[in-house]
Formats: C-alpha cells, structure tokens, sequence
C-alpha cells in the first residue's frame, strides 16, 4: 500500500485515496464541433504508459481534494506531487 | 467412464483409521533424555479418536510422531497415505482439524500448533479416499485416469454429465470440513510503525535486531515460531550446556533490555506491500487462551530487514511420499528439540553435507544409521566425521524404491550412472522405518520477491537468491535467505544489515557466533531420481503433483512456469509450494533441456501461508462492519412497528405493517391512502447539497442535461446528471435559494458520488468557477405528506400561504411548520399533490410527530420505500440505477435533447455519437402482462418469439415490477431494445420459472398520464 503525500495532508495512506486516471487529458472547449472520432479520443484513449505518467487522485476519505502524482507504473514510485494549478513535473522528477 | 469408479468414493467421509478402541499408547519414540520439552508437564491430547499423551513444550507433530503415529492424513488426489514430513511452516504432507463446532479450524499443519490440554485433532478427509486403504488404493491404481488437467479434459463432455461432475467437483473441493457456526475466537488489528522490521528470528534477524536497537532505532522482530532463535535451537544439547541456546539467550536478553526494541513470536509476516507496508499474524495461543485468539498486523516500516532463512529442500523419487519419509533437518529438530527418535532404522539420502549432522546424532543417539549420498566422493569434515562414527555411506547411489504403503519398512538403492541420467542395475536393499532426505537449502525469498526485488537463480545454491532490490521499497536480505548459510556469515549479514537499516552504528561489537563446522562441500542437484522405475515420484505432495505429471503438461504445451502451476496444481496448495516449487522447476527445465536460470519463477503472491478469515475481519463484524445512518425519525418508526430494509448505508422503513397485516396487504393500504388521502412518508435519507458562489449558476447550468439559468429564486427544476459518456449518473430536483445559492436533490445513496463528480469539475477543470459545494444530507430533516388531502393537512400546522396560485408546483417557500423552521418544497415525487417538508435535523422526529398528531383526523398513513417505489413506478418516474444502467442515457429514457452548440453540459456530445443514434437502443417502456395479476420478476428478459429456441437474443429486461391497486393490475417497466417503436405490440417475458409470457409494451406512465393531480 503506498504513501501518498497529500499536498495539503502531508502523507497519509493509500486506502485514504481514490485514483482517477490519466491528468491533463483536456477537455475540448467546444465539443460539439468534435468528431466522433476527436470525442472518442478524449473520452477513451489514454497513453497507457510505462513508466513515469501523471495520473490525479483524489484524497477521497480525507481533504477531499484533488491532486497530481508523478508516479512510476512500473515500480509504483512516486517521483512528484503537485496540485492541479502548479505545472506538470518534467517526467524526470523526484 | 472409469475415472467415476474411481471417484465414486468422494461422497462418504469416514474417520481416517479404523475405529479402534480408545487406549493411551506409549511414547515409544520419546529418547529418555534432552530436548526442550517440559517433562514434569505430561498433556493428554486426542488425534481422530484415540488418547494420547505428550509433554509441554511438544507441538502436535512432535508429540503424534513421538507416539509413533505414522498416517496423518491422506492425500489430496490419490488418498495415499501421509505422514509428518517437517518441523515448520513449510510442512506439505499432514493437514490436520482441530477441534469442533465453533472451535472448528480446518488446515492446520500439526508442525506449528503447541500441544495443550485436551487438544484434540483429526486427520482430513481425502476426496480421493477416506476409508482404511481400500478406496484410497483405488483411486492410487485409477490415477492414470486423473492426469493434470484432468477437469478440463474431462469434463467439458459430453455436456449433459456436467451436473454430476459439478457434484463431484464441489465435494472434492471441500476436503476439509467447513465450520457449521461462527468462529467463537476474537479478533484484532493492530497497526505499527517502526524505524526496523526484522522479518525472521534465526541469527541473521537476532544480530540485525540487535545492530538496529543499539543503534537506537525503533525495531520490531517478527518470528513465526514459538521460540526465538531459528535453526540454532535445533542444534544438540550436549552435557555441557548448549553453545548454540547459550548464544541465542544471550542475544534475546540483550534485545529485551532495549526500549525501543519489541519482539513477536509466533508472528508471521505474510505479505510485504508497497512503501514498506507488510502484514502480520500475531498467533496469540489457542481458543483457551485469553482473547484475542489472533492479532493482524499491519506494519510501517522505515527499513525492513529480510532474515527470513531457508527451507530444506526434498528430494524426487519414486514413493517419496510414503509415511516416514522426512526432511532431514526435520529429524534434527525432532531429535534434539522435542527428544523425539521418529524410528531406530534411518536411511539419510543427501546430496549435500548437512544432513550428515541427522546422520550422526540419530546414531549418538541410538539409531542404525545408513547414508546414501549422490555425490561421488563426498569428503566433507562432517562426511569424515560420519566415517570415523563407523556410519556406512554408500557414494554415487540413489534410492530408486520405497518399500512399505502405510509406514516405511525399507528402501531399495542402485548407483547412479556416470552421466548422472540413470541407474545401473545392481540394487541393494536396505531396511529403514525412516528415510531423512536433504536435497540442499532452498532461501525463502517469497517476501523479497514480493518487494518487489529480482530474484536470481544461482546454481551454487541452486535455487533463486535475492538479486536486484525493489526501488520502491527499502529492505535487504541477510543470512540463509539470501543465500549465506554459514552462521559466521548468517550473523555478519544480518549486523551489517540491521545497522544500515538503523542508518549507523559502527562496526564493532559484531556478536560471536557460537562455533560451528562450517566447512561444507557443494552438493550435486539431480532433477530427480532418472530412470523408468516403478511409483510415483512425487514433487508436490499437497497438490499430488508428480514428475509423470510436470513432464505431461510439458508434451501438452504448458511447459510456461505459470502455465505449469495452473495445469498441475503444483504449488497451489496450503503450503504454497514453499520447498515444491523449485524441484517442480527443475523437473520442468530438465523436461525441456534448459537450465532453470531459463525458466524464470511463478510470483510469490501474498499472503504466503493461509490466513483466517476472521483475523482479516478483526472487530469489523457485525455492527461494527459498516456505518449504519438513521434519519432522526428513526425511534418513531421502530416503535410503530416498521419493518426495516438496507437502502446504501442507510436503513429505511420498507413498509408499516399493523398487527395482523402482511407485508403485501400493508403496501397496497399505504399506497391506497397515498392516493386517495394523505400519506407520510420520511425521505430524510435524499441527498442534499448546498451550491454557492458567484459562479454556481453557471456551474450547474455546465452539469445538468435541462438549464439551470434563469431559476427563479424559489423554484425548482428536475434534471438529470450524466458522466461525460452521456450515461444518466444522477437525477434530482434543483432548488435556487438565492441567486448564489442551490440545493441540490440526489438520489438517496448517491449525495457522496455526485459530491464528488461536483469537485472533481471545479477542482480540475473549471477551477476559474468560483463555486462551493457541500454536502447538507444529514443537516436537514424530511418528512414528505403525499396525497389529494395533503395541502389541507398541511395547512392546520403551517404559516406559510399554500393556495395553489401563490405556491405553485415546483417552488419552495420557507417558513414553519408545528412551530418549527421549515422549507417547504412542492414537488411531486410519487406524481400527486405533495409538501417535502424540511426541518434542521433535530427537529426531525418533533415535526414527525405533530404531523401524526395532526394528520389523525385525515387519515394520515405513514409508508415506506416499497410504497414509495410503486407510486414513482405507477409515474413512471425512473429511480437512476434501477431503471437505468451504465449504458442508458436520458435519450433512452424518453428525453429530448437538442443538438445546438449553444449551451453544452457534461456528456451531451457524447448524445450525438453514432452509436447513442441507433434506434435499436434499450428504451424505456411499460409493460402489462397479459395476465393482470402476474408480477414479472425484475430482469426478467424478453424475446421477439414465443417459442424460443436457445440461443435466443434478448429485446431487454424488466427493471420495475409492482402489482399496483390504483391501476387495478400489475405494472412493470422495462429497457427494450427500439422501445418506443414497439409501443402496442406483444412480445414474450421468458420467466426463469414459469417459462413463456406475453406481455404488451405501453408507454411508460400508468397513472395520471397527463400529470393533472400533482398541480391540484
């Protein structure tokens, strides 16, 4: 189980959290001028990465507040935490 | 079909032994002196129905193989008999059940439960077998009817014979006897935190332990056995003291004295988690000993120090899992622990030098002692010293058969030949009651490899050792389960590795070993036995796995590690193939001519030895299992005789039935007085959020399928809520109380979801809103008056203006109700004439109760969720997760959606995709049964023709079903393929039990279809 630093909890584990997927998927300003296929590409595909990959969570049984993680998939590490306001981490973090 | 004959005898299950009379045996195997038992302490001890005795400090094993009890039990798939093959958590051969009732526990291995008092046990019954030998002998000589993959192979056809293999199956699967009551034991949890846990109490953990505490840090020592001190108490203890306890008592005092430094015995860890997380069992005694009976641990650890030793491992050849056949270092600890001689004849059969220390004490200690050795020339200082001890040694030979079926009586031996692939023909036999195997040291790297460290074969050893360390977690290995075996290095490891894990400490003050020859030669690792002999050579006892087996799966294609274990079985036993694995790989690599550094491993999965379900629960049972939420009005509903029904976390009225009435009868008098008077109903449990800011009409204009914008303050606007797919997430009512204040209505179980799919667009995506939410649910009490004589009623106990024209339907007033302040909404939640009356949650039950009071003159009729449910039903009003699913979106449901850009909400693109455009999407439509009193199961499907003939593809399914009385007959709604294009025809509910029914797909609305009594 990890320990995932909250930014604004400090660290606090895993079970506290929820995760929810790949972040910075933008939502288009203006969907319905999308095609089927532009809308299901947001909808749908993530990039399934190995390795470092940004993804938010949630600190669901806590601030209730969302947040990024830097987080290795492969290993499970976590190279950088940031809020949703602050800029996206260089994949190389931590 | 052979294979039943030889299954048949499954279905009854008899006692193991034959029901002899009950007598106490002697202790014939008990040496007249040593060991560590307690012998002013005699225990008397039952094992499946005969009296025996042992002493204090015995463990089942030790004190049934002290009485000279061969058969523990009877194998899994061939009913063979078996015997205590071990002295630890590895044991594969004997499973045991203790006691009975509620004290039931089932698969205990009889090597980790200390002898008690009036402990009793049973051998477990075999699928395969269960009487004296007869029917286990049947299935032995049936076995090449039960191949692996046996129940793929077999049963799949022909098809109709399923049903009784699925008897036969799920008997097989229970060999062991399921408790029929509650476990009586309690339970706890227990979290820690720590600088340093050190897993494993041998002398690589002692010296971490102690590297660690006198460093200062926080240290937690875990040890799964009764005693601290690993292999080391198993040495012998000579007249001169033992220098071996001497050394651990030394070391255990020392740790004792630090603070900071707690050791746990009896405590196996299981599994080890990310960041250092790893879970415990604390084994707190037995169901006599004070509560509770065992202890979960779940650990934090900083560092964790990995000293976890080394399992013996077997050697493979034919008959090896006769009764009498044991692990070599199992002997030792038998003779030298518990002074227990399992048998005065031994044949010790090595490939390596440490089971000449079996060797040599069983002949100090009186036994007739012959080694076979598979080396060639084995010149080792204990092979030399086994030599000068006049012990024959027969260099370069193999045991090639295993005479005697229910107890060794002795074994044959031929030499190996010199390419080591077969045996010549010259065989010698050589009578033994016991045969002490040792083929090398296996390092127990299950915890290591669960950290998420490599694991590397290493042929020295010849087994997996700790490789590259995870880089998540922080732990390292030292000693036996890092592949050291020398106690010098066991110690040194282990110190070095207990004070970097403490982050200091020097050097110095590394703990003398206790003496101890050291100097070993390599072994010779042979897959198994070559040769077509006779019997069975078995790699995996607990699961029957053998050679034949692993090199059949192999010819069949599943020659994949993984492929391998799923196909035999091997390792997947209580054991968890602890010391089956790697001799399982080794015939595979073999089979496959590569070396086993090839083959890779099966992934050691937590837990690593079973673990009770009632230690997992802890004190989270019962009530304490999951919050359960009352609305205020709760005591009044309990003393009216309501009767209850779990709705989420919450526990709602179902209905109030009156003395004599039955649950059926109760519903349609509620559900009459709703319509035709005045009904109460307490809708407390609907979720409630409070939307604020500058921001929020915009906000919620974003999250709603109808616009927000343009809500008058004071009135209210139904809706729907989608996820970004365009599936119905949510519906509910939208309240303006300011012009930057909402309410929001969710559904009942559903305030936390929509709460959170609320933050999650504020906090993500439009964080220039400037929006607050929150969750008042639990802030507002609600009692809702429903009927024709609501207003009237209403009007006696309020001062607030109800006349139709100045409250309109949808609009909240605020102002009191029975003196209380109150919001009163006019919405029609069951479709008639109806007040949600809203009062801060401590006013709950006051407001209840005036309202009873005053509504006794109307007839007022409290009712529940299933009255609530049919009169929404009779509407047509669709409850989200009931009528819907995640594939139905407000399109389905009967809502118009226009395509314009000019206004977007969450998931309405997605309205427009292709596929949300079919016209063969599920809709919801009413359906009437051709006969009116027949209620149609919910999901209950439904089909184009009358007469299906499998396979049959279903229109859709019922998803509401009531009998209704106002409408006169039942009702039901339905997803249906094209729905509303079918509107008059009749298509068929094929009902589970029943068969065929026609029903008529209608709109969905059965009551007031124009919708004129909720404006009355």
């Amino acid at each position: 189980m990890l320990l995932i630093r909250c930014p604004w909890c400090s660290e606090r584990e895993q079970t506290e959290f929820s995760y929810h997927g790949e972040a910075h998927i933008a939502r288009p300003a203006t969907p319905m001028d999308q095609t089927d296929e532009q809308w299901g590409d947001y909808l749908f595909f993530r990039s399934n990465t190995r390795g470092p990959h940004r993804e938010r969570w949630l600190h669901a049984a806590g601030c209730r507040r969302w947040f990024n993680l830097l987080r290795d998939t492969a290993t499970g590490q976590i190279l950088a935490v940031y809020r949703p306001d602050e800029p996206a981490p260089a994949a190389t973090a931590g | 079909m052979p294979s039943v004959i030889g299954l048949t005898p499954m279905d009854g299950v008899t006692p193991i032994l034959d029901a002899r009379p009950a007598r106490r045996a002697a202790q014939m195997n008990r040496l007249a002196g040593g060991g560590g038992i307690d012998r002013s302490r005699p225990l008397d001890f039952r094992f499946d129905g005969r009296d025996y005795q042992g002493y204090a400090g015995d463990t089942l094993a030790s004190a049934l193989l002290a009485n000279g009890v061969r058969i523990v039990g009877r194998s899994y798939k061939y009913g063979r008999p078996r015997g205590i093959v071990s002295a630890g958590p590895e044991e594969p051969g004997a499973l045991v059940t203790l006691g009975s009732g509620a004290a039931l526990e089932s698969n205990i291995r009889p090597t980790m439960i200390a002898l008690r008092p009036g402990l009793e046990a049973f051998a477990q019954p075999s699928p395969a077998g269960t009487g004296p030998d007869p029917l286990g002998w049947l299935a032995d000589r049936f076995s090449r009817f039960l191949p692996p993959g046996f129940y793929y192979k077999t049963f799949s056809w022909p098809r109709r014979l399923w049903p009784f293999y699925e008897r036969m199956l799920r008997s097989a699967a229970s060999a062991a006897p399921v408790p029929e009551r509650p476990d009586a034991n309690r339970y706890e949890h227990r979290y820690m935190h720590c600088d340093v846990l050190v897993v494993g109490g041998g002398p690589a953990g002692l010296a971490a332990a102690l590297a660690a505490g006198r460093a200062g840090a926080s240290v937690v020592l875990a040890d799964e056995n009764a005693e601290l001190g690993g292999a080391l108490i198993d040495e012998p203890d000579t007249s001169a003291g033992c220098a071996a306890r001497t050394w651990v008592a030394t070391m255990v005092g020392e740790l004792d004295s630090l603070p900071e430094v707690e050791t746990l015995r009896r405590t196996g860890v299981v599994a080890f988690h990310d960041h250092n997380y790893l879970i415990a069992v604390e084994d707190r005694g037995d169901a006599a000993a004070p509560p509770p009976a065992q202890r979960l641990l779940k650990i934090r650890a900083r560092e964790v120090v990995l000293a976890t030793g080394a399992v013996e491992r077997p050697l493979v050849f034919p008959d090896n899992d006769r009764p009498g056949v044991m692990l070599a270092g199992a002997v030792r600890t038998y003779l030298n622990r518990y002074a227990v001689m399992p048998g005065r004849a031994m044949v010790v059969f090595t490939n390596n030098d440490t089971a000449y220390r079996t060797a040599l004490e069983a002949a100090g200690a009186g036994a007739r002692v012959t080694v076979v050795d598979i080396r060639l020339q084995p010149q080792g200082a204990l092979v030399r010293q086994a030599r000068a001890a006049g012990i024959g040694i027969h260099p370069g030979h193999v045991v090639t058969a295993v005479r005697g079926r229910r107890a060794v009586r002795g074994v044959e031996i031929r030499p190996l030949t010199d390419d080591g692939r077969g045996v010549g023909t010259a065989a010698e036999e050589l009578p033994c009651s016991i045969v002490a195997v040792s083929g090398g040291w296996i390092p127990s790297v299950q915890l290591f490899s669960q950290s998420g460290g490599r694991l590397r074969f290493d042929s020295d050893v010849g087994a997996h050792v700790p490789g590259e360390p995870s880089t998540l977690n922080r732990s390292r290995a030292a000693g036996a389960c890092n592949g050291s075996f020398s106690l010098a290095a066991c110690v040194a490891e282990g110190f070095a590795a207990g004070q970097a894990a403490a982050g200091g400490g020097s050097g110095a003050g590394v703990p003398h070993p206790p003496p101890g020859a050291d100097d070993e030669e390599a072994a010779l690792f042979l897959p198994h036995v070559p040769g077509q002999l006779p019997g069975k050579s078995f790699v995996d006892l607990q699961s029957d796995v053998t050679v034949a087996d692993i090199a059949l799966a192999e010819r069949e294609g599943y020659g994949a590690v993984e492929h391998l274990k799923r196909y035999t079985a091997l390792g997947m036993g209580a054991d968890q193939g602890r010391i089956s694995a790697l001799n399982g790989l080794a015939v595979l690599a073999d089979q496959r001519g590569v070396g086993i550094e090839a083959l890779g491993h099966t992934t050691f999965r937590p837990n690593l030895k079973p673990v009770r379900f009632g230690a997992i629960a802890g004190p989270h049972l019962g009530p304490s299992f999951a919050p359960q939420r009352r609305t205020p009005m709760h005591p009044w509903h309990e003393a009216n005789g309501a009767v209850f029904e779990d709705t989420g976390t919450w526990i709602r009225p179902f209905c109030f039935p009156r003395p004599g009435e039955t649950i059926e009868q109760a519903v349609r008098r509620e559900a009459h007085a709703a319509r035709i008077g005045v009904g109460l109903l307490d809708a407390s449990t609907l979720g409630k959020i409070e939307v604020q800011g500058p921001g929020a009409e915009e906000f919620l204009d974003r999250m709603y399928v109808t616009t927000r914008r343009g809500l008058a303050v004071g009135r209210c606007r139904y809706g729907m809520m989608l996820n970004e797919n365009g599936v119905v997430f949510d519906d509910g009512v939208t309240t303006r109380l300011a012009p930057d204040r909402f309410l929001l209505s969710t559904n009942s179980s559903g305030a936390a979801r929509v709460l959170r799919w609320l933050e999650e667009w504020l906090q993500t995506e439009w964080t220039d809103l400037d929006v607050f939410c929150t969750c008042v649910t639990e802030q507002w009490a609600n009692a809702t008056l429903v009927g024709p004589l609501a207003r009237d009623l209403l009007r006696r106990v309020t001062d607030i203006d109800l006349d139709p024209a100045r409250f309109p339907f949808m609009s909240m007033r605020q102002g009191t109700v029975a003196g209380l302040p109150a919001r009163v909404f006019r919405i029609a939640y069951s479709g008639d004439l109806s007040f949600e009356i809203n009062v801060p949650a401590r006013h709950g039950l006051a407001l209840w109760e005036s309202l009873i009071r005053a509504g006794e003159a109307f007839g007022l009729t409290p009712y529940g969720t299933e009255t609530m449910h049919l009169l929404r039903a009779e509407k047509g009003f669709i409850v989200v997760g009931q009528d819907t699913d995640g594939t139905v979106t407000p399109v389905d449901l009967g809502q118009s959606v226009p395509a314009g850009t000019t206004r977007d909400f969450v998931g309405k693109r997605s309205l427009f995709r292709a596929d949300m455009l079919r016209g063969d999407r599920k809709q919801l439509v009413g359906l009437l049964a051709a006969d009116p009193s027949l209620v149609l199961p919910v999901g209950t499907h439904l089909t184009d023709t009358p007469q299906p003939v499998p396979p049959v593809p279903t229109l859709g399914f019922v998803t509401t079903s009531h009998f209704s009385p106002a409408v006169g007959r039942s009702i039901a709604l339905a997803l249906v393929a094209g729905g509303r294009g079918r509107l008059g025809t009749t298509v068929t509910a094929y009902r589970r039990d029943g068969g065929p029914h026609p029903v008529t797909i209608v709109p969905p609305c059965f009551y007031d279809p124009d919708g004129e009594r909720r404006h009355a």
